[in-house]
């Protein structure tokens, strides 16, 4: 009897398994070039949204390729999009990364975090397989000299920079306590603002620590408190800077807050409220509704996906349409052929203008600063990289 | 001073939600022998269910006080059903299984939970706010805020209520008569199986008090938030001595502030070597030399030779 169930749920599954492939061999017709771009990111845990954000990203990249008509080689191809879910976890990166190998993708969109970027990264350099990261800012990503390896996003140093002289030159802040999340990018992040902040003469007063998947940080901004600083600097992402900036606040510490890229996004403003007031954050690239085709990426994203941008969308958008253009100059989606163009590519892209620098990194990397006012993310001022990324 | 004095309210606030926690895991391993891991989904869950209720009655226009209460008792009702029926198929069916068994499935549980509530609430963290305004006292140097306040007090009485329960009525006689001997409960006539569904059911009405009150605490609500939390508070329940109810209140005060107190000076009198970051292994290592030199915990008895 047993058996026999199981037999049948066998059959079952063949049959559906059957289904599968005899439907993408109908649709896939003999002269289409079937291309799959793997996108890899957090689709559950404490930073799911942000993963979310970016599968939508990319996925709206395919979809304006498919619905456009790309060739390559003389060949009508069509995307497809493998999604996959490496929970910000650098084990299950690797793991993830290799059932992208597997299932010959022939590029990578991902990962969104540096802690997963970096182990993966070696897996895609194995196999050859191209990886664009939309916001892996860890330097290490691209110092492993690996040919495969690029990101549209700042890295640490640049944005670092950026940040600790805002802090120090234009805000005229000496005394500052740094948090960092210990994860690659949170720490990288706060070291990389520590160097630049103490480069311009402030003094770091308390550096402390805590996890990716705390809420509580009570005690740390206790014993901060103690100290006086007058920034905050927290090297880490939103689920952690919300509780952050409002235990801040509750303590009744008027320190002024600051975090990167990984804090500005409308989720810290929407949950932290009124204590949000004033914070700063960072994202590379020139504001949105600056590049001339960034207002309309921003309007088509919320029809189609019903919820405002979080984070990395745009980049993910942009790392797909590099891709793409690589395999349009090679005329071939083959990693191997393609490889090397998308070193060369020069594209004007919603975030910025696009081209990468013999490491793989983004050339110029304009870091643009902002500070929450009346709920809103409102643009200070644009530091560095003016030149190439001008509109 | 001040700052010492802000670290024992802040490990206080902490340590009692803890303790509410962990109270739902010790009550179920002192009647089963069972370790109930879907039990910090319990809690979230309970966050998600008040926080859908009070924007439906904050929407009906219902008085802010009568919508507070109200999505509260709506979350403990929707929370103890769903500890009944976790116990029910889940656990019920394997209460003769060997001890492995019901711990994987507390473990499937707790992921069906999580996925489940991604996909009704989806994966982005919801603001929670309560309808007042939240203003801080100050307590000599200190501050404490009526949210933490409300915590400490509300936390203190149901563990009151608690013990009162369990010491003082037929139901807690009953629960102690199963814990202590479940073949001869049943031979002096205790229906066991409804022992068993009403801890499950107080243990998860206590979760869901908990998860409301860390939501209000933090304001946010995000599918995942039961997995630390639960984590916390099982090793608060084992720090205490798993099984005994005063020993769950104690580990989950105590363990609140060890975290607090070690993010707070840990770095300092280690001149900068361990930093606030080894909070959670501060407070493990204090879970294992405690269980070193008293395994059953700080209250723990041994515990009878079940036969």
């Amino acid at each position: 009897m047993l058996i026999n169930r199981i037999a049948l749920l066998a059959a079952f599954a063949v049959t559906i398994a059957g289904c599968g492939k005899s439907e993408t061999a109908t649709t896939a017709a003999s002269d289409e070039l079937v291309i799959k771009i793997g996108a890899a990111g957090p689709l559950t845990g404490p930073q799911a949204h942000i993963g979310k954000d970016n599968e939508y990203g990319t996925r709206m990249a395919i979809d304006d390729a498919n619905a456009k008509g790309v060739t390559i080689g003389g060949k009508k191809a069509r995307f497809e999009l493998l999604s996959e879910d490496d929970q910000t976890d650098p084990k299950t990166a690797t793991i993830v990364a290799q059932k992208l190998v597997d299932a010959k993708v022939n590029g990578v969109i991902g990962h969104l975090n540096s802690g997963t970027s970096i182990p993966a990264s070696s897996i895609y350099f194995k196999n050859g397989i191209p990886q664009i990261s939309p916001s892996a800012t860890a330097v290490k990503f691209t110092a492993q000299g690996y040919n495969t390896a690029f990101r549209v996003m700042t890295n640490d140093a640049q944005q670092g920079k950026a940040l600790g002289e805002f802090a120090v030159k234009v805000l005229g802040l000496k005394n500052i306590a740094v948090i960092d999340d210990r994860t690659a990018y949170g720490q990288g992040l706060a070291d990389e603002f520590v160097k630049a902040a103490e480069a311009n003469g402030a003094k770091i007063i308390a550096r402390e620590y805590t996890t990716d998947r705390s809420v509580d940080f009570t005690a740390v901004l206790t014993s901060i408190k103690g100290k006086q600083p007058e920034l905050l600097f927290f090297g880490g992402m939103d689920p952690q800077g919300v509780p952050m900036v409002k235990q801040l606040r509750s303590l009744g510490m008027k320190t002024q807050f600051m975090m990167g890229d990984g804090g500005y996004t409308p989720k810290l403003i929407d949950l932290a409220g009124a204590a949000v007031e004033g914070t700063y954050a960072s994202l590379p690239g020139v504001p949105l509704d600056k590049m001339p085709s960034g207002r309309d990426f921003a309007k088509r994203y919320e029809a189609q996906f019903k919820q405002p941008i979080q984070l990395y969308a745009p980049y993910c958008y942009d790392a797909v349409n590099v891709m793409i253009a690589a395999m349009q100059k090679a005329g071939s989606a083959e990693p191997a052929k393609y490889l090397p163009e998308i070193g060369k590519v020069e594209l004007d892209g919603v975030t910025a203008k696009i081209a990468f620098d013999e490491k793989g990194d983004i050339r110029g990397g304009a870091v643009t600063l902002y500070q929450a006012r009346q709920g809103k993310w409102q643009v200070v001022q644009t530091m560095g990289g003016a030149p190439a990324a001008k509109p | 001073m001040d700052i010492f004095f802000q670290q024992i309210i802040n490990g206080l606030v902490q340590g009692s939600v803890y303790a509410l926690v962990a109270l739902g895991y010790t009550m179920v391993y002192g009647i089963l022998g069972l370790i109930n891991f879907a039990h910090g989904e319990v809690v979230m869950i309970g966050a998600m269910v008040a926080l859908a209720a009070l924007q439906a009655l904050l929407a009906a226009a219902i008085a802010p006080v009568l919508a507070v209460l109200l999505s509260l008792m709506a979350a403990v009702a929707v929370c103890m059903a769903l500890g009944y029926s976790i116990e029910r198929i889940a656990y019920r069916p394997l209460r003769h299984a060997p001890r492995l068994a019901p711990l994987i499935t507390a473990i499937g549980v707790s992921i069906v939970l999580q996925n489940l509530a991604m996909m009704i609430w989806g994966r982005e963290y919801h603001s929670f706010t309560l309808p007042f305004t939240n203003t801080s006292h100050h307590l000599g140097g200190a501050v404490m805020n009526d949210v933490q306040i409300v915590i400490v007090i509300v936390a203190l009485l149901i563990m009151v209520g608690l013990m009162w329960l369990v010491h003082h009525t037929r139901t807690g006689r009953a629960m102690r008569a199963v814990a202590e001997n479940p073949a001869a409960a049943t031979l002096m006539g205790v229906d066991i199986n409804r022992v068993i569904s009403v801890t499950f059911m107080l243990g998860s009405a206590l979760a869901a008090i908990a998860g409301f009150m860390v939501s209000a605490n933090y304001g946010i609500v995000h599918y995942y938030m039961g997995f630390m939390l639960g984590l916390k508070a099982f090793t608060a329940a084992v720090l205490g001595g798993i099984g005994n109810l005063r020993g769950a209140m104690l580990g989950g005060v105590l363990l609140g502030l060890i975290e607090s107190l070690g993010a707070g000076y840990i770095g300092d009198i280690t001149g900068g070597f361990l930093g606030s970051h080894y909070q959670d292994v501060f407070a493990f290592f204090v879970l294992i030399a405690v269980l070193v030199f008293r395994p059953s915990g700080l209250l723990g008895e041994k515990l009878a030779e079940r036969a």
